[in-house]
């Protein structure tokens, strides 16, 4: 059975979207990005090195043409930022289908869903696929799925923390209240982390922090491929019930 | 008041002084940079690749050059 994910009319069969972000080399990026098995890198956008311009690029390491590149806005503290950032993204790379984070504050991280919203309504009329960023709100996610959002990405735990899924009850509640493709976007730190955002029936999970700074990112993408697959397989299999006490497995009747 | 041939511009905040006439895909590959890996903003708007080799640089533009590196 093959159970892909489609956003903005593009079809997937990974549902874990890897960062390339913090690795110590592009050649351990690459390997982490195979092992994963991830089909969508997220890539910033930032300005050439004009005193060294020819140091290696991330474009020769992972094949744009093989791997989707997912331009982000992260860093960017205002719509207008996000926007003319996402701009240079489409004519750099010529993809309309892009990653929006609008930050709020450099502590937490957070995203400020004023401008995400503001950035999300603009970049739609001017073609863009947005998938948002976004605070795991149940009401802010519909608004931004009404502005266009292709995806909706509420974070599990701030960016880079590793805290894992910290609002089970409200991603939840976003995946049954959505149109459009959830995915868990940030607070992911092992293994567990990613099957617990697809068991709560997110159609994928992003992370780059959990990988990258693992003591072996390689084997740890690894870890994270079979994580979102085990992850997405319990929630299509349909969970036991819980119950407060004790049921045994054996048959009472025949006891000796 | 400089009265040679040159144009000073800023790319990427830094000044800089280029010789009149080039076109926006000749400074790119001056800086050596491959024009099909980058784009360019010029006064805060977008320079469409396709037009690069015709669009002229002038004095006292403003340029932003990127391209894709590794993030979150």
């Amino acid at each position: 059975m093959s159970d892909t994910w489609s956003v903005a009319g593009r079809s997937f069969t990974s549902r874990l979207i890897v960062g390339t972000g913090k690795y110590k080399s592009f050649e351990q990026n690459a390997a982490a990005v195979a092992a994963s098995g991830a089909q969508i890198v997220t890539v910033a956008v930032r300005r050439v090195n004009i005193s060294d311009p020819g140091q290696p690029m991330l474009t020769d390491h992972i094949d744009p043409d093989k791997t989707t590149y997912l331009p982000n806005t992260a860093g960017c503290f205002t719509a207008e930022e996000a926007i003319r950032t996402l701009r240079l993204a489409r004519e750099a790379g010529g993809w309309d289908l892009v990653k929006l984070e609008v930050l709020g504050e450099a502590k937490t991280l957070y995203p400020d869903m004023r401008e995400t919203l503001k950035a999300t309504e603009t970049l739609v009329k001017e073609g863009f696929k947005p998938m948002v960023y976004c605070v795991d709100d149940p009401i802010a996610a519909k608004q931004l799925e009404e502005a266009g959002a292709v995806a909706i990405m509420p974070l599990g735990a701030p960016i880079g923390s590793g805290l894992g899924i910290q609002n089970r009850v409200t991603i939840r509640l976003i995946v049954e209240g959505a149109g459009v493709p959830v995915l868990v976007d940030a607070g992911v730190g092992t293994a567990s982390d990613a099957s617990v955002a697809m068991e709560l029936g997110c159609d994928g999970v992003l992370m780059n922090t959990a990988i990258a700074e693992a003591k072996d990112p390689v084997m740890m993408a690894k870890a994270m491929k079979l994580a979102v697959e085990s992850g997405r397989l319990a929630y299509l299999a349909g969970r036991m019930g819980q119950r407060r006490y004790a049921d045994p497995s054996s048959p009472l009747a025949g006891l000796i | 008041m400089v009265t040679d041939d040159t144009l000073s511009i800023r790319v990427n905040g830094a000044h800089r002084r280029v010789r009149d006439g080039m076109s926006v895909a000749q400074l790119a590959l001056e800086l050596g940079l491959e024009p099909t890996k980058v784009a360019v903003e010029r006064n805060l708007e977008i320079v469409p690749r396709s037009t690069l080799a015709e669009v002229k640089v002038e004095d006292g533009d403003d340029y932003e050059i990127v391209t894709f590196v590794g993030g979150g």
